[in-house]
């Protein structure tokens, strides 16, 4: 092969580079992220309503799509009830019905609008560092949902 | 190694044929709906209807404040964003002058008081909406019960609904609406840059069983009903007064009604 050697030669160094960051990170734990779903906001509630829509399981894997339908079903079809797999009655409500248990610390987190620093405008629960709800796992994943820039928190939150 | 344009052929119909294969066994088996729902129903309150229509009785409205009033009202609730300059402004209902709201139906002798004030306009709910048409992603669509309603989780912005409606119901968020409103009204979710928002009946409300927000606050200016009804209220004045309707010449068949100078109604 022409120049054979300088060509393995660099080749060997490109894959020991590339892979610099595997062979730094092996036989790290990583800690996953923390997500409570004790919260005192939950404790507070009686009993029979601490039970999400669904369950855990469940939401955990399937949010998104559940948002999804909620939200064709309100907004084009006018169903603004969900009945769940247990035949119970939610209110279609991201704001009353979600962020009732899983909200940030609202009475610490007053509205702060107008303020450029804060780019949606409003607290935002996805992004907020709260160990109770949305940040927890989306900062983890690096997801950003856009929910907060239209929706808000629970009304007490906005007052 | 050299290989025969028939052999080539097989080859790739082979690859081909196993590729398509496998990944039907990956997704084919894999459940698409996640639906764990029992279903999905009408809140208990929900206003049922055919044909949510208005009624503008102008003869109700003394003075302009009591427009600004119903304008508020609506705007307040909405978190609509006040830019303060024209060419941003939105607007959910607002007032026009006579020549803007019925254009063409002048003539030199018309009472000087119907040609100098005010009129409240706002989207016409069309039964033929041609801003629905004009939607290239449906986020603007038809309800069963006649109100013309927006998902703006759908809009893209392309402003195709601004221009096709001939009643310019419908404005663009040019700007953050998040600075620029005043009070934030939990009520109602605020819109983003680069989407377009208008009147949609306060269908939110009528979901709790309230009648909309511009109604409760028009002293009796706007009536608000079910056109399919024949015994509601907007079914009686229309079918026992002359109402005009703004543009009707255009055959979108607008559902706001306006009772002008007929003297007074019950």
């Amino acid at each position: 092969m022409y120049k054979g050697g300088k060509i393995i030669a660099s080749l060997i160094i490109f894959a020991a580079l590339f892979t610099i960051p595997f062979f730094y990170n092996m036989g790290k734990v990583n800690a996953g992220p923390d997500v409570a779903l004790d919260t005192p906001a939950i404790q507070r509630l009686p009993a029979s309503e601490q039970q999400c829509v669904e369950s855990p399981e469940f939401m955990k894997e399937n949010h998104m799509q559940l948002l999804n339908q909620w939200r064709e079903e309100a907004v084009r079809n006018g169903q603004t009830v969900y009945i769940n797999s247990q035949g119970k009655k939610f209110d279609i409500s991201l704001q009353d019905t979600c962020l009732k248990c899983h909200a940030t610390e609202s009475a610490s987190n007053p509205v702060v609008l107008n303020n450029p620093a804060n780019s949606t405008g409003v607290s935002n629960p996805a992004l907020n560092a709260s160990p109770e709800f949305c940040a927890s796992c989306h900062d983890y994943s690096a997801v950003k949902p856009l929910c907060w820039t239209c929706h808000f928190e629970p009304k007490e939150a906005v007052k | 190694m050299s290989i025969n344009r028939r052999q080539f052929l097989r080859r790739a119909g082979v690859i081909t044929a196993l590729g398509l294969g496998s990944s039907f066994v990956i997704s084919g088996f894999r459940k698409k709906e996640v639906a764990e729902a029992a279903g999905f129903a009408k809140a208990p309150k929900d206003m049922p209807a055919k044909r949510w229509a208005m009624v503008v009785d102008m003869s109700k409205f003394k003075t302009e404040a009591d427009m600004n009033k119903v304008v508020e009202a609506c705007h307040k609730l909405h978190n609509v964003p006040d830019f303060g300059n024209p060419k941003d402004e939105i607007k959910w209902i607002w007032k026009d002058d006579y020549h803007h709201t019925f254009a063409g139906g002048f003539n030199e002798y018309l009472d000087e008081n119907v040609m100098h004030s005010p009129f409240l306009v706002t989207c016409n709910h069309c039964d033929n909406p041609p801003c629905v048409k004009a939607c290239p992603t449906q986020a603007t669509f038809k309800r069963p019960d006649g109100i013309v309603a927006m998902d703006f989780h759908r809009c893209i912005g392309c402003r195709f609904c601004m221009a096709a409606c001939p009643f310019s119901a419908r404005s663009f968020n040019f700007k953050d609406p998040r600075t620029h409103i005043d009070e934030i009204s939990p009520e109602y979710p605020t819109r983003t840059p680069g989407v377009v928002e208008k009147c949609n009946f306060c269908y939110e409300r009528l979901a709790d069983g309230l009648q909309p927000v511009c109604v409760e606050q028009s002293n009796g200016g706007l009536i608000f009903g079910d056109l399919d009804d024949p015994n509601s209220e907007v079914r009686k004045i229309i079918s026992t007064k002359l109402t005009i309707r703004r543009k009707p010449e255009l055959g979108t068949q607008p559902c706001v009604y306006y009772l002008v100078g007929g003297g007074e109604h019950d």
